[in-house]
């Protein structure tokens, strides 16, 4: 048996699109343990969506997996047939969305959606199944499942929408779950809350978690650890604790430092990260933050950083890592 | 839902009430029918007399009070030259229609189903454009063309099928079908393809445009992360979502199919309503061609009700109010 759930290995995606190749995931590795919960951090277009699509093998034209790994308890996703990817999806890796108001069927009963779900992938008989539909309602918080299992998602709020996804990423036990903006599209009121169901479940049901987030603050309260994306690259990956507290990739410290605080002194203005994020079709040569880096130097212009090990559990791609024990260690 | 019913019942009255105002009036600028009906040896004071007894005396106004009083009795008149009430020879004509129609819409839904899925889901697909290619052509050819075509081919060069007429029928609740014998079903197929060749291309157009909406919707994905197959999430899950505009159009076709069934009718001597309509305004039979014009106005009244009641069948989120 493979030490990880997940190994993911130099993994690219690319879009084919008339103004040309989009390459969304350039070389992605991560691992993940069993039952362990992955944040993938970054902004819009960074490529956290893609990773997480391509995990499935739900990339559809003009986009393809171009290169790498994907191995899941021990075989290789890549390889694997769309009928025997179709076995998997669901049972094996389910995925949550980012907009309950649309990832719902409206023309069926969320019933016989979660039905779906427990019919492609178990044995259990039709009364079984009512049965365990009844119980996975109330697991999310659906107050008096048995008169809401034949409503239509329109006669559900955006949160509780989000629960019935949850019940149906749920439902068979997946060893893993990716959710992907969970909590985007929810009023801030009802992002807590979801976001605590969904740790309290994953640690229930004994699943894995990646959690595709901008929102950092989500991030830091319940993963264990981060993975901060830009521009179709893992730029900085540890514990989440240590990470928070102490970025090294100038990237992650400008993204932490864009978060309003309510404590301590007001500074005069919000930091923020200057410049925009490179056009994909167009990437900077050298490593692609260095345009909007106030550490970058020429050596950042011309070559790309490689991911290396900086402390112990602490991954980046930064030639001049911030925060390390004295300034210029990151030279090597 | 009983409101609802209550209301659409009274609005399906008025257009009814308006149709038979427009009709009635238009038909009487059309010509003075009784000189179709008197000899051509009939003297002045024969055609004042036969004016009279017909009641074409009378301003318009009482004429169609009376017209209005007997079209409410069921009495739609008698045919001037069958000497029959018109409603009893319009219904004679109807299943022969009817059972035409019925064949169109069959053999459309068969082929534009699956040929619109297909084309919506893979557009890229070569087959789809096939498909594509084919409808625009079922679209723009008119069916009198290409029901002479299909007589030409299949009837005169083939002998495969018959080109005209019903055949023999077999009755089924005392009315006579024709597809019921092996004779009647053979002189149905060239008639029903023509009649549905439009409608059929139409709706694998608006078929093939819906289910591409659809397929980009959030919840298709959500349903291949769920595991789905593409079988069930073509039919289960994106044919349902994209149905709503489809019967709308759906239901008007049928009704531009019963109309569009007197050309495909007179074409293959078929005899149902349709034929009886175009013999009917060669010889300025009035009563019949009111008589049809209100049966048909009536029949695409009721299946326009009918349609809105399905929308509720297909779609929870809309409230018929």
């Amino acid at each position: 048996m493979a030490e990880y759930l997940l190994e993911v290995k130099n993994l690219k995606t690319c879009f084919e699109l008339f103004r040309g190749t989009v390459k969304a995931v350039d070389g992605v590795d991560f691992t993940l343990k069993e039952g362990e919960i992955l944040g993938i951090v970054g902004e819009s277009g960074g490529g956290k969506s893609v990773t997480g699509f391509s995990l499935l093998g739900l990339i559809d034209l003009p986009g393809r997996i171009s290169g790498g790994e994907v191995f899941f308890r021990g075989e290789d996703l890549l390889k694997k047939s769309e009928e025997e990817m179709r076995r998997i999806r669901g049972k094996e890796i389910s995925m949550i969305f980012q907009d309950p108001m649309t990832s719902l069927n409206p023309l069926q009963t969320i019933g016989s959606q979660i039905d779906e779900m427990l019919a492609l992938h178990t044995d259990l008989s039709s009364a079984e199944r009512k049965q365990r539909i009844l119980d996975l309602l109330t697991e999310v918080g659906i107050p008096n499942p048995a008169d809401r299992i034949n409503n239509y998602p329109h006669q559900f709020s955006g949160g509780m929408r989000q629960r019935v996804v949850i019940a149906i990423a749920l439902a068979v036990n997946p060893r893993l779950i990716i959710a992907d903006e969970p909590t985007t599209a929810l009023d801030v009121t009802v992002q807590a809350q979801i976001l605590k169901l969904m740790e309290n479940l994953v640690h229930k049901f004994g699943s894995a978690l990646i959690l595709i987030t901008h929102d950092l603050a989500v991030v830091s309260e319940m993963t264990h650890r981060v993975a901060v994306m830009y521009c179709g690259k893992i730029v900085e990956e540890g514990p989440t604790k240590d990470l928070i507290a102490n970025p090294h990739h100038p990237y992650t410290k400008g993204l932490l430092e864009s978060i309003p605080k309510m404590a301590g002194a007001r500074t005069p203005r919000l930091p923020q990260i200057s410049g925009m994020v490179p056009s994909l079709f167009d990437l900077p040569k050298g490593c692609s933050f260095a345009p909007r880096c106030s550490r970058a130097t020429e050596r950042c212009l011309q070559d790309v950083p490689e991911m290396r090990l900086l402390s112990p559990g602490r991954k980046a791609a930064c030639y001049h890592p911030a925060g390390m024990a004295e300034e210029g260690e990151g030279h090597e | 839902m009983l409101k609802y019913l209550i209301k659409r019942i009274f609005q399906m009255i008025a257009v009814l009430f308006a149709v038979s105002l427009i009709v009635f009036f238009v038909m009487s600028f059309t010509g003075d029918p009784v000189l179709m009906i008197v000899p051509p040896t009939a003297t002045d004071a024969q055609i004042a007399e036969a004016r009279v007894a017909l009641g074409l005396d009378q301003p318009l106004w009482v004429q169609y009070r009376v017209f209005l009083g007997n079209l409410l009795r069921g009495d739609l008149g008698v045919s001037y030259i069958f000497k029959r009430p018109a409603l009893t020879l319009i219904v004679e004509r109807m299943p022969a229609t009817l059972e035409l129609v019925f064949f169109s819409i069959l053999i459309s839904l068969a082929v534009a189903l699956p040929c619109g899925v297909f084309a919506g889901a893979w557009p890229n697909n070569p087959l789809s454009r096939i498909i594509m290619g084919g409808s625009l052509l079922g679209i723009s050819l008119p069916s009198f063309w290409l029901g002479i075509l299909f007589i030409f081919y299949f009837a005169v060069e083939k002998g495969l099928l018959p080109s005209s007429g019903r055949g023999e029928t077999a009755t089924l609740f005392g009315i006579p079908f024709a597809f019921l014998t092996r004779d009647g079903f053979r002189h149905i197929i060239l008639p029903a393809v023509t009649l549905a060749m439009g409608t059929l291309a139409m709706l694998i157009r608006l078929i093939r445009a819906q289910i591409m909406e659809v397929m980009r919707q959030d919840f298709i994905k959500f349903a291949r992360a769920k595991g789905v197959s593409w079988k069930n999430l073509l039919f289960r899950h994106a044919l349902k979502n994209a149905l709503v505009p489809v019967v709308t159009v759906f239901g008007i076709q049928i009704g531009t199919l019963i109309a569009f069934a007197t050309v495909t009718e007179t074409i293959f001597a078929w005899p149902g309503m349709g034929k009886l309509l175009v013999d009917s305004i060669n010889t300025s039979d009035r009563p019949i061609i009111v008589a049809y014009l209100m049966i048909v106005a009536a029949m695409f009244v009721f299946i326009n009700f009918m349609v809105d009641i399905v929308y509720t069948l297909i779609d929870p989120r809309i409230d018929l109010r």
